[in-house]
């Protein structure tokens, strides 16, 4: 039976051990858990937070369809996914994705492609705010993007 | 119909939402744009790049030659940069 995948979109922080357990806990058929977070990083030190921007509805509804081609792609025993938006510091997180399975393979692949979609389809942007208070531009999006999440239809 | 705008697209239009009476000959996305680009400047400015234009349909993502046909609501906003 295909399970059901949980997609959150929220402003607060998520805990990414208690995202985790619940994937695990009280059963014995999940041999492989693998967690993806994606935190907001400043190279430069000037940035005093990103500012994620989403389309309400579109994004869960986006997130829930690329969960689902996931958990009918491979043999998942379940999966998460919760996406932040808000302004979010740097070292904050943005983004998580959990994916259980008997077996690495699919948790590692489902992960790696959960993160690849959700780039390029989900509706969230990001928009930069600088430490000397200016706001900053939004976040282009980069080509590679496209050619990662391109990978999976071959 | 209802529009919606985000990001980039959102500041240049001005506006995060509006209503608009969609004139019978406006049967595609790319009509729709055409449409909107007539209203006035800041429409205008903000389809300026249309090739940077991504677009929603009742919340799926389609193409610009795809029919509206009864779709309540069309979305404009700049590639997505979430993750």
């Amino acid at each position: 039976m295909k399970v059901t995948p949980v997609v959150r979109v929220q402003s607060e922080d998520f805990d990414v051990q208690l995202e985790s357990r619940a994937l695990a806990e009280g059963r014995k058929d999940v041999g492989a858990l693998v967690t993806f977070t994606g935190l907001c990083r400043d190279e430069a030190g000037t940035l005093s937070a990103l500012e994620l921007e989403h389309y309400p509805g579109m994004a869960e509804a986006e997130l829930t369809r690329i969960a689902e081609q996931a958990v009918q792609r491979w043999p998942l025993t379940g999966l998460t996914v919760v996406h932040r938006f808000g302004k979010i510091p740097p070292g904050e997180n943005i983004v998580l994705v959990v994916s259980a399975s008997a077996h690495r393979r699919a948790a590692f692949e489902a992960a790696d492609f959960l993160m690849d979609y959700l780039k390029t389809r989900a509706p969230f942007w990001k928009k930069e705010h600088l430490v000397d208070g200016d706001s900053g531009s939004w976040v282009e999006a980069k080509s590679g993007d496209e050619d990662d999440a391109a990978r999976w239809s071959s | 119909m209802n529009i919606r705008y985000f990001a980039w697209v959102r500041e240049r239009v001005g506006l995060e939402e509006e209503t608009i009476e969609v004139p019978a000959s406006v049967k595609t996305v790319a009509d729709l744009i055409g449409h909107l680009k007539s209203l006035d400047e800041n429409h205008a400015a903000a389809f300026e790049e249309e090739d940077a234009i991504r677009v929603a349909l009742d919340q799926l993502h389609v193409e610009v030659d795809a029919e509206l046909g009864n779709a309540r609501e069309a979305a404009f906003f700049p590639p997505m940069t979430g993750g």
